[in-house]
């Protein structure tokens, strides 16, 4: 059948089984728009009030669903203002696919109106991009992009397709999607049986999860092979809701902000298992000194991330729950190591997350949250303190989902991701735990979220500061306040009520129990401003620089 | 820090080239040199950079280069098991007095005289990095006027080729 570009694309979204976008309209994108508009009934266009927007919802989309998020921008600022949000999903590994239009072919070099080199722009930012020139590639391009962005290691393709192309007829022949699993002959059988003789050696074996088993959805295959080794196991910030939070065998949080019990194990393991995690900066801290015990294996998708940061003993290359599970049934005999899992218990009571006048209060909150919600709640977040809280306070789930931009650490990711989750997971309850900095970045969608009345709970954890920001300038810059203080009070119930949405507040008095469960019961898109102290902190902190069993503890009050 | 030699075949696409050269610098690898063309099959285009680093590192540079979709393979080419050479034109100032030096020592190098001015001898000349840094050495005492230099181009020796295929692991 002949169809125009646009028409191509349209037809490629639905071979790829796509039914909900994101994006916004402009010039050079009107004739992908106009093949949108003949298809409204197969494919749903979700509007946002910006472009990064738009990209979040996207990223929140497919962080939720485990499918590809798709978006749509316009060339030029359309284009860039997705930058942002594909850096967040590239460092994050999500598998996103962006649309961009560009100026027509015959105009492209010669700095036309709205015409921005994306390809360039984004070269760093994404797995692949491409720019299509000729409308006979154009559908191959895209079951190729899709592909890409599912494969292996997961991320963000872009295409970037001229206005002419768009336009130009071509022959588009419908072709099946090439469904594709994590192939288990490429686990190498040998790096398996070297990892098992390890562990049976092992006395002290320590777990690292991170966002790979998520990915991957090996939750269960996780569970499984943590009884079976009998071991400890801490996560990465985006490994959280790998197993339960009150699973018995998990430390919490290494690194910067983990729990004393995950640091101390992983400096005193002598056999540390990796996987799915890259040894981000944030966990690792000094190099030299972390799990300076242990023989460091590392299981991940990527070579690359082998011997990256840190130098490991061994590694096995493969997706996460295929060599999971391959362990699983390869290991007969369960594993013990009860002095070992008594000494963490022990470490467990002698090191408790202490509660203090200086972290009481976001804890009261995220527990509160945690007992008025389902576990198969999906939790996103902003960037800075709360985000940390909502790591360590929130009860995780596997059931759930955490949603954060772990990698690149994006303020404003929040509303964006959250409104995609819901797009994603109507019947899941979806709360965006966000910051008073980060939520006024892109309060904007606000827009969105009342015009396709989406029953988010926007909790803003309003300390009237850059929190995070002020936490270093007082313990490292002599409490040199520079440019932190929010001293506009802005009234987000106010503000919430202007753009038709329900707006609550909780003071620091207010049962935040009683608050959220009354929000959540709303089953309507509502902000909740709440309440907390200016000086807050987020605790235990490693220094930056300091080994990683060298904390900073609150002080007892 | 040791000098490494990377073949590094790639799909015959615009910005590929920019593609390779873009996760250097991002990632804060050097390139000693690079030289790029079309191989037997027209699809496909060579690279061979040649870099300095620690092995760990060399080791993460071909990792990180193999991921790039539009790149096929990446082999490290080592100076004992590999044909390496460069193309070097050089300017040489002369005088009636040094010119039959300079022509001697051209011809010593095997290097090709390509043009010629009363004040000047331009020559071609190919060769490893040794030969070509020796040549310089002997050759700068008379004043080089001007020195472009292609970069190494290498090939495996004996009858192995880079294949179009990637590694698992």
């Amino acid at each position: 059948m002949k169809l125009n570009g646009a028409g191509i694309i349209v037809e490629c979204l639905k071979e790829q089984g796509v039914d909900t976008i994101f994006g916004f309209p402009g010039g050079a994108v009107l004739n992908t728009y106009d093949a949108l508009y003949k298809n409204k009934e197969f494919i749903r266009h979700i509007l946002t009030a910006h472009e990064q927007g738009a990209s979040h919802a996207a990223d929140g989309y497919a962080r939720a669903t485990g499918k590809v998020g798709v978006v749509f921008a316009t060339s030029g600022p359309g284009a860039t203002n997705l930058v942002t949000g594909l850096a967040t999903a590239y460092m994050d590994s999500i598998p996103v696919v962006a649309f961009t239009g560009n100026v027509s072919t015959t105009l492209l070099g010669r700095d036309s109106f709205q015409e921005v080199d994306i390809t360039g722009i984004t070269m760093p930012i994404t797995k692949h991009n491409y720019i299509v020139k000729d409308v006979d590639r154009l559908a191959d391009t895209i079951r190729e992009a899709f592909h890409i962005a599912q494969e292996g290691r997961p991320g963000p393709v872009l295409i970037d397709v001229p206005k002419d192309v768009s336009a130009a007829m071509a022959e588009y022949v419908p072709m099946e999607r090439k469904s594709f699993s994590p192939s288990f002959e490429a686990v190498k059988p040998s790096a398996i049986e070297k990892t098992i003789r390890l562990l049976k050696e092992s006395t002290r074996p320590m777990l690292y999860v991170g966002g790979g088993v998520i990915r991957s959805s090996a939750q269960k295959e996780l569970a499984e092979f943590i009884e079976k080794i009998d071991t400890p196991m801490g996560v990465s910030l985006m490994g959280n809701g790998a197993v339960y939070s009150d699973n018995p065998r998990f430390t919490g949080m290494i690194g910067m902000h983990g729990t004393r019990v995950s640091n101390i194990a992983v400096n005193n393991c002598d056999l540390l298992l990796v996987v799915g995690a890259r040894f981000s900066d944030r966990v690792v801290s000094k190099a030299s000194a972390f799990a300076r015990k242990a023989k460091v294996i590392q299981i991940d998708v990527d070579p690359a991330e082998i011997n990256k940061n840190i130098s490991t003993f061994h590694h096995v290359i493969g997706d996460v729950k295929v060599v999971l599970s391959i362990l699983n049934s390869k290991i007969s005999e369960p594993l013990e190591h009860s002095a070992w899992m008594e000494q963490i218990a022990l470490w467990k009571r002698e090191y408790p997350m202490k509660i203090s006048g200086e972290t009481r209060r976001p804890r009261e909150i995220l527990q509160a949250l945690s007992q008025v919600l389902p576990p198969s709640a999906v939790i996103v977040t902003e960037v800075g303190q709360h985000q940390m809280w909502a790591a360590q306070f929130y009860n995780h789930s596997p059931e759930g989902r955490f949603l954060t931009s772990g990698g690149l650490g994006t303020m404003g990711y929040g509303t964006g991701a959250a409104m995609g989750a819901q797009f994603g997971c109507p019947d899941r309850r979806v709360v965006n735990v966000a910051g008073d900095g980060s939520f006024r970045m892109n309060c904007n969608e606000l827009a969105t979220i009342a015009r396709y009345r989406i029953p988010l709970v926007i909790l803003v954890m309003n300390n009237h500061t850059l929190g995070m920001v002020r936490q270093w300038q007082t313990l490292f810059y002599e409490q040199r306040y520079s440019e932190t203080t929010l001293d506009t009070d802005i009234n987000w119930v106010k503000l919430a009520d202007a753009y038709g949405v329900h707006g609550m507040y909780l003071s620091t008095e207010d049962d935040p129990a009683a608050v959220l469960s009354a929000a959540i019961a709303l089953n309507a898109p509502v902000v909740v401003d709440c309440e907390i102290p200016l000086d807050n902190m987020v605790y235990p902190m490693v220094a930056p620089g300091a080994s990683i069993d060298d904390m900073i503890e609150e002080t007892n009050d | 820090m040791e000098r490494y030699t990377l073949g590094i075949l790639v799909n015959n696409h615009p910005g590929v080239l920019s593609r390779v050269v873009g996760l250097f610098s991002r990632r804060g690898y050097n390139i000693d040199s690079l030289s790029v063309g079309e191989t037997e099959n027209p699809d496909i285009s060579r690279i061979t950079c040649v870099v300095t680093g620690d092995r760990q590192i060399v080791e993460q540079i071909e990792k990180q280069v193999a991921k790039l979709v539009d790149v096929i393979n990446v082999m490290e080419l080592s100076i004992q098991g590999s044909i390496q050479c460069e193309l070097v034109l050089v300017k040489v100032c002369t005088t009636p007095t040094t010119r039959a030096a300079v022509v001697e020592l051209s011809e010593i190098f095997k290097a090709k005289i390509v043009d010629v001015t009363e004040s000047t001898l331009s020559l071609q000349l190919t060769g490893n990095l040794d030969k070509i840094a020796s040549f310089l050495h002997l050759a700068r005492p008379y004043g080089i006027a001007e020195l472009v230099r292609t970069g190494i181009t290498a090939m495996q020796r004996g009858s192995q080729a880079i294949v179009n295929g990637k590694d698992a692991d």
